[in-house]
């Protein structure tokens, strides 16, 4: 079979999974300065599926798509560090604000610029918000057929890919013809670690904003190896219709945010030795909660 | 037109559970508005669904039953919901937060250009007033949901756009029968106008699923574990006095990314809402997303090593302690003083 082309989307996220005490503001907003921004979890999934078709077939090209502020080119290194070809980074304030809705529309008008990709990767959800909603989104905008909940691809052959879905209650085969796009569950394997040819090849990889923002000189060095340039793109760097970008294009507002406040309980303490437990667990027994 | 539609997910043939806690919702939500509560159900053989529906209180049944549906592909009951939602242009439209839903859900919102709010934990009637644009809107869907890995509650309303679209796990709304002589109208679509051949190019190849051995949503009793379990091994303490005591295993999140427990037994926000008689958190922290799931209990006992741990506050009895060493003395007391 010939080399494929393949779209990973990855999204950098504030790391949630470990908010600590300082994550939130006295008034309840969150403190995004306060939590590590992390290569989403699901995504690193979807990238290793991405390379491990390159493997089978060296050739194959592995594109990194992500939107999202200047800094999100710290998911294109990270992905270029682990075997990625190259990476994109969509990045524009026309973008803020977006739902998913808007969010995959303008990856969806990236995507066709891209062009001639046969299959888009995507991990199944991200932690930061957790709708799962993107993937399918992209898919529809560009009527492609989708598989979401992937474990495994079984197969791959000209035209055609079997995938394992992993659902709650069992597992599903299917064959989908290509392009398509996949989303890839956190039970599929985990990425492979960076490797470190790559991380020797791209560790000057770098945005135009950010060579910009950098003292240093690296002219030279971008125009001996136009490898290191991660291009950005804007709005104007894709076909879009403005009216679906950014929050004029997100048909879900939010209303209000509140901080959970639970209801505290009087908790009555009990001891961790015998006399303690025996004492609960006879309580229980007798109030019928257990037994 | 301008109805509240629930998308119905099958489960062997019969209306998955979530469906019909949408349904409930869906009827006291129309009932508000003065709408009508509608249904639309995709697959094969649906002769059964209609007398389950109509006791939950649909007005109108719309059933596409065809061979080729009889197992959930993308993109025809995609075609389905998208040419019925044109016609029939719905306020609001309802599904599960499961793999059907998740799947489906995001690709009609796309397809429509509506919203859709993933994973609601309520959903109420509200007003909205738009001071910028100096616009009123009347009875929209507040669409509310933690957000931010549970650390925030998000009001999500689509003002200008319909339907407005929610996704619901099960177990958050609650199921209960409209009236067991309640008919509504049954509508039989004509799947050819509706699909075409080219919306079947993904195959089934194989299927292999079971019947879920774990059921926490109806146990009276759940011993929970959370990261502060430490691995795998040590969940089989929870086992032990779960079977000892006859109650089911549940996992916390943190617990379930590290491989301890099976996303089967996932209780929170971004898995099951429970409301047991008795709930025993071990090593539970406490993550809002968690407590979300679980707060309801009527008995919430916590074993933990940190006494400061946030769950202790919503305790009724905080255990300050090592779970190796508390659990055989509950087990042991249990066998000695139990028939």
């Amino acid at each position: 079979m010939k080399e494929l082309k393949i779209i990973v989307l990855a999204k950098q996220v504030p790391d949630t999974r470990n908010v600590g005490k300082d994550a939130m503001k006295a008034d309840g907003t969150v403190n995004r300065a306060a939590l590590a921004a992390i290569f989403n979890p699901e995504d690193l999934n979807a990238l290793e599926q991405a390379l491990r078709i390159k493997d089978r077939y060296p050739g194959t090209k592995v594109i990194l798509l992500t939107m999202g502020p200047g800094r999100a080119a710290e998911v294109i290194r990270e992905g270029l560090y682990r075997g990625a070809d190259g990476g994109i980074l969509l990045t524009d304030r026309a973008f803020a604000g977006s739902d998913t809705l808007a969010t995959s529309y303008a990856l969806a008008c990236a995507i066709r610029k891209i062009s001639a990709y046969d299959i888009i990767i995507a991990g199944r959800q991200a932690i930061d918000g957790d709708t799962a909603q993107v993937g399918p989104q992209v898919a529809e905008k560009l009527s492609l057929p989708q598989v979401t909940y992937v474990e495994e691809i079984t197969g791959l052959e000209a035209g055609k890919i079997s995938l394992k879905r992993r659902l709650e209650r069992g597992i599903e085969i299917v064959d989908a013809p290509l392009p398509c796009v996949l989303t890839v569950n956190n039970s599929a394997p985990d990425c492979r670690p960076r490797n470190a040819k790559a991380i020797m090849k791209f560790k000057h990889a770098r945005t135009i904003t950010e060579r910009q923002d950098n003292s240093e000189d690296y002219i030279s060095l971008f125009n001996e190896r136009p490898y290191l340039d991660i291009p950005e793109w804007s709005v104007n760097d894709i076909e879009s219709d403005t009216g679906q970008l950014g929050l004029s294009g997100s048909p879900t507002k939010v209303k209000k945010i509140e901080n959970i406040v639970f209801q505290a309980k009087d908790s009555r303490q009990i001891a961790p030795d015998d006399a303690g437990i025996n004492e609960l667990m006879k309580e229980l027994i007798d109030g019928h909660t257990l037994g | 037109m301008n109805n509240l539609f629930v998308i119905c997910e099958l489960d062997e043939g019969k209306i998955a559970e979530v469906s019909l806690e949408l349904m409930t919702k869906g009827r006291s939500l129309a009932g508000e508005l003065g709408c009508k509560l509608e249904a639309l159900v995709m697959g094969y053989k649906l002769e059964s669904v209609e007398n389950q529906l109509n006791i939950y209180g649909a007005d109108k049944i719309w059933l596409a039953d065809d061979p080729r549906l009889e197992f959930y592909t993308t993109l025809p009951y995609t075609a389905i919901t998208v040419k019925l939602f044109r016609e029939e242009k719905p306020q609001i439209a309802l599904l599960g937060a499961t793999t059907f839903g998740r799947d489906l859900g995001p690709r009609v919102s796309s397809a429509l250009k509506s919203g859709l709010t993933a994973d609601c934990t309520s959903l109420e009637i509200g007003d909205h007033q738009d001071k910028r644009e100096g616009k009123e809107y009347k009875n929209l869907l507040y669409q509310i949901r933690p957000a931010f890995g549970g650390n925030i509650v998000a009001t999500i309303i689509n003002p200008d756009h319909r339907p407005q679209m929610a996704t619901v796990r099960e177990g958050v709304m609650k199921r209960e029968i409209y009236s067991d002589t309640h008919k509504g109208e049954t509508v039989r679509l004509n799947l050819a106008n509706y699909v075409s051949d080219s919306d079947f190019v993904i195959s089934i190849i194989e299927r292999h699923m079971e019947q879920s051995r774990v059921n926490i949503k109806n146990a009276s009793i759940i011993i929970s574990g959370g990261y502060g379990v430490g691995s795998k091994e040590n969940f089989q303490l929870l086992y032990q006095l779960a079977e000892t005591i006859g109650a089911e295993v549940g996992a916390s999140r943190a617990a379930v990314d590290a491989g301890f427990a099976g996303h089967d037994r996932q209780i929170g926000q971004t898995g099951v809402t429970v409301r047991p008689k008795l709930y025993i958190a071990c090593g539970i922290s406490g993550q809002i997303q968690h407590i979300a799931g679980m707060q309801d209990s009527a008995m919430i006992i916590s074993i933990n090593n940190d006494p400061n741990a946030p769950i202790n506050k919503i305790a009724d009895y905080v255990i300050t302690g090592d779970l190796e060493v508390i659990i055989p003395k509950m087990i042991k007391y249990y066998k000695q003083n139990t028939k």
